[in-house]
C-alpha cells in the first residue's frame, strides 16, 4: 500500500467546514435552547469538526487498519473512563439522601 | 550459529534506518508510534474533561457566571487561528509529499507564526484574569483570587464578575482552576509544537524532506491537528457554556 496524497482541494474544503462549524457553535451557544440542547448542540459540533479534523487533516480515512483499531481504542478508553466514573456519581443518591 | 542472511536494501534512500525493510515500512511505523502516543494523550487529557464534567454538574450557575466573564471574541478567534494553522500545518505535510520546498518551508513558517499567535492571544486572556483578580487560590503571589462582583442587573461592567442566580464566587473559582488547568496544559503542547515545527523548519531549509522521505513532517503534523482537536473541544465547553443564560 502506497501513501495517499491529500488534495488541496480536499483540505480546503475540510477548512471550510471547520470554519462554519465554528460559526455554528459560536451561534448556537448564544441562542437558548430546551433543557440540556445547548451543550447537546455544542458537543454534536465539536464532535463532527474533531471527526473531520482525524479523518482528512490526519489521512486516517486513508490509513492502514492498524491505525484505525488505535484510534477506536483510544475513543473505547476513553468511554470506559467517563462511563465507570459516571457510573459511580449518578448512582450515589439512589439509596437514600445524599 | 549460521550465518545471517544479508538482507538486500537495493538501492535503499538513506534514510532508510535498518532495522525496516523499506520506506513505505518505516512510514507506517512512524505514523502508528504516533498515534500510540497520542492515545495516551487523549487519556491526559480525558481526565481534565472528566473532572470539567464533574464539576459542572455540580456548580451549573457558578460555571456558567464563570464562562460568561470569559472573552468571546478572544476565545473564536483563537479556534479561527488554530483551525487556519491546522490548514496551513496539511498543507505543509502536502507540500513535502509533492517535493515543494518553497511551499512546505512557506507553509511551516505560517504554521509556526498561528500557533505563536495563538498563544499571544492566549496571553492577552490571561493578563485579562491577573488583572480581574481571577487566577485562582495563591498562584499570583501579592494577588490572590478576589474578584470584584456585581450581584444585581444586566452585566455592564467587564472587570466585575456577573454571577448568575444561585452562583458563589467560592465555586466559580472551581471553574478557574479547570479553566487555567487545561488552557495551560493545551497552551503547554502548543509551546512544544512550535518547538518541535522549529526543527522541522530547519531539516527543511536544509532539503532533508522530499517525496520519499518526510516521516518526521507527517508526524509532527499529527501531534499539531491532536493539540487542535483539544482546543475544538475546549472553546465551546469553556467559553460558550453559559451564554445563553446572561439574557434570561
Amino acid at each position: 500500500m502506497s501513501e495517499h496524497i491529500v488534495s488541496i482541494r480536499v483540505y480546503l474544503t475540510i477548512f471550510l467546514a471547520l470554519m462554519a462549524g465554528t460559526a455554528l457553535t459560536v451561534f448556537a451557544g448564544l441562542r437558548d435552547f430546551p433543557g440540556q440542547l445547548n451543550v447537546i448542540i455544542a458537543l454534536t459540533i465539536a464532535v463532527v469538526k474533531a471527526t473531520l479534523v482525524v479523518l482528512y487533516f490526519m489521512h486516517v480515512r486513508y490509513s492502514s487498519r492498524l491505525i484505525w483499531v488505535i484510534v477506536t481504542s483510544a475513543l473505547f478508553w476513553l468511554v470506559i473512563l467517563f462511563a465507570l466514573t459516571f457510573s459511580d456519581y449518578w448512582t450515589r443518591c439512589w439509596l437514600g439522601p445524599c | 550459529m549460521p550465518d545471517a542472511v544479508p538482507i538486500e536494501h537495493e538501492a535503499s534512500h538513506p534514510a532508510l534506518q535498518h532495522h525496516f525493510e523499506n520506506m513505505e515500512q518505516q512510514r507506517e511505523a512512524g505514523a502508528l508510534g504516533m498515534w500510540v502516543f497520542l492515545v495516551t494523550e487523549l487519556m491526559f487529557f480525558g481526565g481534565m474533561f472528566l473532572a470539567y464534567t464533574l464539576y459542572r454538574t455540580k456548580f451549573p450557575a457558578d460555571f456558567a457566571s464563570a464562562s460568561n466573564h470569559l472573552d468571546l471574541t478572544l476565545g473564536a478567534v483563537n479556534t479561527v487561528v488554530l483551525i487556519l494553522s491546522s490548514l496551513t500545518m496539511a498543507l505543509a505535510v502536502y507540500s513535502a509529499q509533492v517535493g515543494n520546498r518553497r511551499s512546505l518551508l512557506l507553509c511551516l513558517v505560517l504554521t509556526i507564526t498561528l500557533g505563536l499567535t495563538f498563544l499571544g492571544i492566549k496571553a492577552v486572556e490571561y493578563h485579562d484574569k491577573y488583572v480581574d483578580s481571577l487566577i485562582p487560590g495563591q498562584l499570583i503571589p501579592g494577588r490572590p483570587y478576589n474578584p470584584a462582583v456585581q450581584e444585581h442587573g444586566a452585566p455592564d461592567d467587564k472587570h466585575k464578575l456577573h454571577l448568575l442566580p444561585g452562583a458563589t464566587v467560592k465555586h466559580v473559582e472551581m471553574f478557574y482552576w479547570i479553566y487555567f488547568a487545561m488552557t495551560g496544559m493545551h497552551a503547554l503542547h502548543m509551546i512544544i509544537g512550535v518547538g518541535l515545527l522549529s526543527v522541522i523548519l530547519f531539516f527543511s531549509w536544509r532539503g532533508r524532506y522530499g517525496p520519499e522521505y518526510h516521516n518526521p513532517v507527517e508526524i509532527s503534523g499529527l501531534y499539531w491537528h491532536f493539540v487542535d482537536i483539544v482546543w475544538i473541544f475546549l472553546f465551546p465547553l469553556l467559553y460558550l457554556l453559559g451564554r445563553h443564560l446572561e439574557h434570561m
